[in-house]
């Protein structure tokens, strides 16, 4: 398998990689970075628990190749939280116990983060619209929608 | 300055895991990092869904570079199950269901094992198959294990050699054929529910380890890391003390991670490379064919009341369609049985509840326990019992459902518990239209549907659930202070999201008299180094891990309070810790616990000191459960306690597409207490979510038992765009006699009853009942159109 020297920003930092071809971006931020914040709960963009940002967008990382990521932005979960301060949804996902086993929590995070930069103050229906992408099969997704909703009534992201 | 919660049982404390949740910090195991030596495993799996297998040639697959091993069932001929040992690690002469592992394979990438995997040649001689519970249960079906009287069961469980029956449990009461002519209303019917998959987010992954000297470490996301290192010793014949297993978070169990389902391969793929760690992880599609499903369930039930609405007899045959495997299942079966009435006094009953072999992937737990399954059917006829003598549904539910202190169908006295109060708050919550009299169909009063073309209609539907458990499940507890008074509570209950770790800390530093937050649960889940615990499962945890923590914690405080008595030269019992330091009543001098917990404290003078590390312990099992009669089910105890509860939801229907929109769901269990009201509700939440999905779910096979939609886009489950706009819970508190501050569990019991309700709901809305699931928009569609009049 050939391989390719890529440069990418990974929340903040320059990462200077070589990856084959065949690698997605998740397996890059997981094997090569070990950053797992990111999950593989099906490796072909039908959960969304693999969702982080490129270039400000959200992403399945699981359908796109590492190599694609070359020269662009990418921020996962791990970067949504700055030296221990939480981000707001990160309080509000705590705050209203929209958190249960945590495998979708990080997708879902990164989800509602490009939601709420795109759109400050969403509706309910585009919250829904917005994460009906990301399944969760513990929480109901209602704590989740009023999380986004107190983040976004907070003004934060 | 940090939060400071004293006396925290009955708070919403945050969750203890959330920091790490939200953080991308939780480790899972398959983020657990091995290094570059890791190896990884394929499954080999059956095309056929039974044949004989005639041969295994693994040389081609032997000759792919980078592939290390691989291993057949000759390597490794050796069962595993929990209550009926029927399951081959690998196959060695037979396959009963598509995915049946026939052979590992080890190698240095997923890749590489996935493509040595292909190269495996398997041999086989297609059987007959059979898929329905019923017809394979007939003396003439195909049979999927002639051995079956050679397998090891549990006491309680009766196979049936020679069929396809690996369960029956019989219940009698009373005499059901003298009743049946005092009934003025008789329904009977057949409900069949298929199966359905747990879907947890987080797919089965597991990592083992075999050391030259014979340790073996398994890292596993498990809700049972104690039963699975006592029964993967026990099939790879491995001493116990020689097995560790380790499991972290676990991303979503719902029953699927209960017992041993795939871990047993990396164990056995481990032992063929030693000193090489081996990871094995299931794909979606595997998640769905190759783990564990809900079983299937054909019901054929008939119940009769008086004119007055009172029950008088039931007579019922559960079919569960337990597929290639029964080793877990047939407890479901059983405890279907004991519990076949579902949550109502009846004084005559027949009941027989059989777990059935069929060529399906292995039914397991889920969920309810095979609670849903036996409710979707009882809680329909009880609507059209009520209809048919003109009485409410939610009257007709008040007046029949068991109440404390009655005998029932097992003859045990039913512990204290309150439904009809749940039924009230349901009822309340969901603007509930009395029904008494009118004729059907009946679309519901109050609020209209959102447009013509849609009916609007609400349903309810109660339940009950026991832990179904062997008799003697344990749960043990440690707790350990570090200086500055912090506290380590060692359990070794799993947190998959169910909030246990959260609700141990609160009980432990409710018991010890410290603020919740000095308290940590330790973790990772290690059977080396935590306390025993049977299995995060039953909805069990809270109630019995509970009772061995705040054993725990009262005897650390029992430790300190002597401590400090014999220094102060005062009684043990004026002493009290509140708040992290001991108080005297009568003395009124304070010790802070600092430090003592660990150093003790000086006699006068420092003439030597008393005291030392505070270690409390404690555990818990209940000792009262007793064997039923294998002829009439009859027993003094069947089981631990039932939790009860009731659900009303309000739906519209789209008569143009068929498509369900349950606009509202208003749900009241009795908890015994609430340990932390906001978890308590959460489950609530979520659980109705996935209860109202589980109506809408069915996992498909083509006619040789090819499954087709073993993906997440076409097994579909709830997304944030179906679910209602609200969820209503409410909190009833009967406390249980021996549980923790009077809890009991309620993971399961939030989606037992979901579907029933909305059948109700719908036939509220049509006039029209669905005796099978998944209540699918096309079904839906088909029985309108059927119903309409034909033109001219």
């Amino acid at each position: 398998m050939a391989t390719h020297s890529i440069t990418v920003t990974v929340n903040g930092g320059k990462e200077y990689l070589d990856v084959p071809s065949n690698m997605t971006l998740l397996q890059m931020l997981r094997e090569k970075l070990a950053l797992t914040g990111a999950k593989n709960g099906c490796a072909a963009g039908e959960c969304g628990a693999c969702t982080v940002l490129v270039d400000g967008e959200p992403v399945n990382s699981c359908m796109m190749l590492a190599v694609e990521a070359d020269g662009r932005e990418v921020t996962t979960v791990e970067g949504l939280a700055h030296e221990g301060q939480l981000s707001a949804l990160q309080e509000a996902f705590t705050e209203h116990n929209a958190v249960q086993c945590g495998f979708c929590t990080p997708g879902m995070l990164i989800s509602a983060h490009a939601l709420l930069e795109r759109n400050p103050h969403p509706t309910e229906q585009e919250i829904r619209e917005a994460l009906v992408g990301n399944l969760c099969r513990c929480t109901g997704y209602l704590r989740i929608i009023e999380s986004v909703q107190a983040a976004a009534a907070r003004g934060g992201v | 300055m940090a939060e400071f919660t004293s006396n925290p049982v009955g708070k919403n404390v945050p969750r203890a895991d959330a920091y790490d949740k939200v953080t991308g910090a939780a480790t899972f195991v398959d983020d657990m990092q091995f290094g570059p030596g890791l190896l990884y495993g394929r499954l080999v799996r059956s095309p056929y869904a039974h044949a004989l297998v005639k041969k295994v040639d693994v040389s081609k697959a032997l000759a792919v570079p980078g592939v290390r091993a691989v291993v057949t069932g000759q390597d490794v001929p050796a069962r595993i199950g929990l209550y009926l040992i029927d399951r081959p690690v690998f196959a060695t002469d037979r396959v009963r269901v598509v995915g049946d592992p026939v052979a590992g394979v080890i190698a240095t990438s997923e890749e590489i094992a996935e493509e040595a995997a292909q190269l495996v040649e398997v041999e086989y001689e297609e059987l007959p198959a059979v898929f329905d519970p019923v017809e394979a249960a007939q003396p003439d079906a195909p049979l999927l294990h002639p051995d079956l009287g050679k397998y090891k069961v549990a006491n309680f469980i009766f196979p049936e050699p020679g069929t396809n029956i690996s369960e029956h449990f019989k219940l009698r009461k009373g005499d059901v054929e003298s009743a049946w002519p005092r009934c003025a209303a008789i329904v009977e019917d057949t409900f069949r529910l298929p199966q359905i998959q747990h879907v947890p987010l987080e797919p089965h992954a597991a990592v083992a380890l075999w050391e030259q000297s014979g340790q073996v470490t398994l890292w596993t996301s498990s809700q049972s890391p104690f039963a699975q290192r006592d029964l993967i010793a026990q099939s790879l014949d491995i001493p116990h003390g020689n097995l560790r297993v380790v499991s972290p978070y676990v991303g979503g169990g719902f029953g699927g991670k209960a017992g041993v389902s795939m871990e047993v391969y990396a164990v056995a793929m481990a032992r063929a490379v030693k000193g090489h760690a081996v990871k094995l992880r299931m794909t979606r599609e595997e998640e769905f064919i190759g783990t564990t499903v809900r079983q299937s369930l054909v019901a054929h039930t008939k119940i009769g009341c008086d004119a007055e609405g009172n029950l008088l007899a039931m007579e019922t045959q559960y079919y569960f369609g337990g597929g290639a495997y029964n080793d877990y299942g047939v407890n479901i079966a059983r405890a279907a049985g004991y519990s076949c009435t579902g949550p109502y006094n009846i004084p005559n009953v027949k009941g027989d509840s059989y777990c059935v072999y069929t060529n399906r992937p292995i039914g397991s737990a889920m969920r309810g326990f095979g609670m849903p399954e036996i409710h979707w059917g009882i809680e329909q006829i009880m609507d059209q019992l009520a209809e048919k003598i003109g009485m409410d549904g939610a009257e007709f539910r008040r007046r029949n459902c068991v109440k404390t202190g009655q005998t029932i169908l097992t003859g045990m006295k039913m512990p204290a518990v309150d439904l009809v109060a749940c039924i009230d708050k349901v009822t309340e919550a969901i603007g509930w239209e009395d029904r008494r009299g009118t004729a059907r169909p009946c679309p519901a009063a109050g609020p209209r549907p959102s447009t013509p073309h849609k009916k609007r209609g609400q349903g309810i539907a109660i339940m009950w659930k026991a832990p179904a458990i062997p008799p003697n499940p344990g749960s043990s507890a440690i707790v350990r202070f570090n200086e500055d008074a912090t506290v380590n509570v060692e359990i070794g209950a799993q947190e998959m999201g169910q909030g246990v770790f959260t609700v141990a800390a609160q009980m432990a530093a409710q018991a010890l008299g410290v603020p919740y937050e000095w308290v940590r649960v330790s973790a990772p889940i290690d059977t080396r180094y935590s306390p025993y615990e049977w299995q995060t499962v039953a909805s069990r945890t809270t109630w019995s891990t509970g009772n061995a923590v705040k054993a725990a914690a009262e005897d650390a405080r029992q430790q300190i309070l002597e401590i400090v008595a014999e220094h102060w030269d005062e009684d043990a019992e004026d002493l009290d810790i509140k708040d992290g330091k001991v108080i005297s009543y009568k003395s009124e001098r304070e010790q802070p616990l600092q430090n003592m917990v660990i150093y003790g404290l000086p006699n006068e003078n420092f003439e030597g000191w008393k005291g030392g590390p505070i270690v409390g312990h404690g555990m818990f099992m209940p000792t009262y459960i007793t064997n039923l009669d294998p002829e009439t089910g009859q027993g003094v105890r069947a089981v631990v306690h039932y939790t009860v509860g009731a659900q009303a939801v309000d739906l519209e229907v789209d008569t143009e597409t068929g498509q369900v929109e349950v606009l509202k769901i208003a749900s009241a269990y009795d908890v015994g207490k609430a340990i932390n009201p906001d978890l308590v509700l959460v489950q609530i939440e979520g659980g109705a979510v996935h209860g109202m999905s589980s109506a809408f779910e069915v996992l498909r096979f083509d006619e040789k038992g090819q499954p087709i939609n073993s993906n997440l886009v076409d097994y579909r489950i709830a997304t944030s765009a179906d679910v209602p706009q609200e969820i209503h819970g409410d909190i009833v508190e009967t406390p249980l006699e021996d549980g923790p501050w009077g809890a009991r569990g309620v993971g399961e019991h939030v989606m037992v009853q979901t579907a029933p309700a909305i059948a109700n709901g719908i036939n509220d809305a049509l006039g029209i009942r669905f005796s099978d699931l998944p209540l699918s928009a096309e079904k839906i569609f088909l029985a309108l159109e059927e119903r309409k009049p034909t033109e001219e």
